[in-house]
């Protein structure tokens, strides 16, 4: 079967390519980023395709790690090392791949089929993956102590954070969305003071309907965190040895360690420059193709038919996917029902937003140490809900009746 | 009785509670969950993501 596709990559003309059929002749099939999208796509596809040449690149040290894990391991006991899974010298080993770490791609030579690494080497591919990833949105603010301020996006963030947290007490969260919540609830559970600041009136408003949100807001206070909602920080200046927040609404907030969690944006910055379509992130179709020819882009820095999606089962999804389509046999992503389970031990959530634009209203139940959220719409099809507390063991159940995500 | 987390999102699979709303019975041991399975929180598959032992 490889053999089969290894023909077919010969095929092709592009300047890039090479014509004698030998195995190391045929260009790899490169993936930019070694992170969960990178990392599961070249397993699901090594399973298929154990013949071509695999390149992965990446800028960080290529350690396979659970992201999610990063949100609730202090509380478990977890060191940041622990958290890692295999590191790169044993991922290239499972995976029969080459692992360029701390690597940078300066650019995508689209007509020349080939990415043009930091220092200036070139090399050719017989595919591309872009699996870059998301970065952390960084909030305008003022002040002396800005690059202070820290957020964790990766599993040297953490680390580093982590190595702060020993010196610190209290600390001061911009941004009351997921990853906030889910940090907030972790540390105040090993006995940090938090204070948890942003613009939004409940927490997770992106996702939750207010109800929810607030049953998550009570949950986390009687845990310890502090809020200050509705309200905007506006400066972080050096305070002894800590800082000092500044809100909008003149209040002060002293904090010896600030961390931002206040978004994240797809990293589109390499697909632009070479001229592929982007958008919020880089447009692709269902078989998860870029505008560039055999260019394809995963998991939080692609766009799926308009859909963003920065969590763990629609990269899954989409691996599962393009692992075939790589491998000569195209195959659409599907996204089933996918509800987002919010870490917060004080008071778990799970969360399947209705589509963008649907038509409906929620209806809120309190039950028994919880509440049911669920939008319905005006013929009363379930479109999506959100359940808090007692109310999340209901999830599996809600979701037979809702419509997949993306057909 | 021993629980088991997916080392890709921290899910824990109770194997006393098993996972009923999925067909899985209570008292299910991990060796005897559907080699198809799914984490019913991230898609990991149970080939590619060992669950490890929390508590036994």
């Amino acid at each position: 079967m490889s053999g089969v596709r290894r023909i077919q990559g010969g095929f092709r003309n592009g300047p890039g390519d090479r014509l004698r059929t030998g195995r190391d002749t045929v260009p790899p099939l490169v993936i930019v980023g070694t992170g969960m999208a990178g990392y599961t796509l070249a397993r699901e596809w090594r399973r298929l395709d154990d013949r071509t040449s695999l390149l992965m690149v990446t800028a960080d040290n290529g350690d396979a790690y659970a992201k999610p894990m990063l949100s609730n391991a202090l509380a478990q006991g977890r060191t940041p090392e622990a958290l890692v899974t295999a590191d790169a010298v044993r991922m290239a080993e499972t995976l029969n791949a080459t692992i360029r770490t701390h690597t940078e791609v300066e650019a995508i030579d689209v007509p020349g089929r080939r990415l043009i690494l930091a220092g200036g080497e070139a090399v050719g591919y017989r595919q591309l993956v872009l699996a870059v990833g998301a970065s952390p949105f960084r909030p305008p603010l003022e002040g002396d102590a800005v690059t202070e301020v820290l957020s964790v996006n990766s599993l040297e963030d953490y680390a580093r954070f982590r190595e702060r947290l020993t010196q610190v007490r209290q600390l001061v969260i911009l941004g009351p969305g997921l990853i906030g919540s889910e940090f907030a609830n972790d540390l105040v559970a090993a006995g940090w003071r938090v204070t948890v600041v942003g613009p939004d009136p409940w927490p997770v408003s992106t996702l939750l309907p207010e109800a929810v949100g607030r049953t998550l807001q009570q949950g986390l206070t009687a845990a310890g965190v502090e809020w200050r909602l509705g309200r905007l920080a506006s400066s972080v200046q050096r305070a002894g040895e800590g800082f000092r927040v500044q809100l909008d609404d003149g209040e002060q907030l002293e904090a010896d360690l600030v961390l931002s969690a206040v978004g994240l944006r797809p990293n589109v910055a390499l697909a632009e420059a070479a001229g592929l379509k982007v958008a919020r992130g880089i447009v692709v179709d269902r078989y998860l193709r870029t505008s560039a020819e055999d260019i394809y882009a995963l998991g939080d820095c692609a766009e799926v038919e308009g859909l963003n999606l920065p969590f763990v089962m629609p990269l899954m999804q989409g691996a599962r996917a393009l692992a075939p389509t790589l491998a000569g046999t195209p195959t659409p992503v599907v996204y089933p029902p996918m509800p987002v389970v919010i870490k917060t031990p004080a008071c778990p959530v799970a969360v399947a937003p209705p589509p963008r634009g649907a038509k409906g209203t929620w209806q809120v139940e309190a039950i028994e140490g919880g509440v049911r959220a669920r939008f319905l719409a005006g013929d009363g099809r379930l479109l999506g809900f959100a359940l808090a507390g007692a109310a999340v063991a209901e999830k599996q159940g809600l979701m037979r009746d809702l419509p997949p995500v993306l057909a | 009785m021993a629980k088991w987390q997916c080392t890709v999102c921290g899910f824990i699979y109770d194997e006393e509670k098993g996972l009923p709303d999925e067909g899985i019975p209570a008292g299910t041991r991990w060796e005897d969950v559907p080699e198809d399975w799914k984490c019913p929180e991230c898609g990991a598959s149970k080939a590619d993501f060992e669950m490890v032992l929390v508590t036994a």
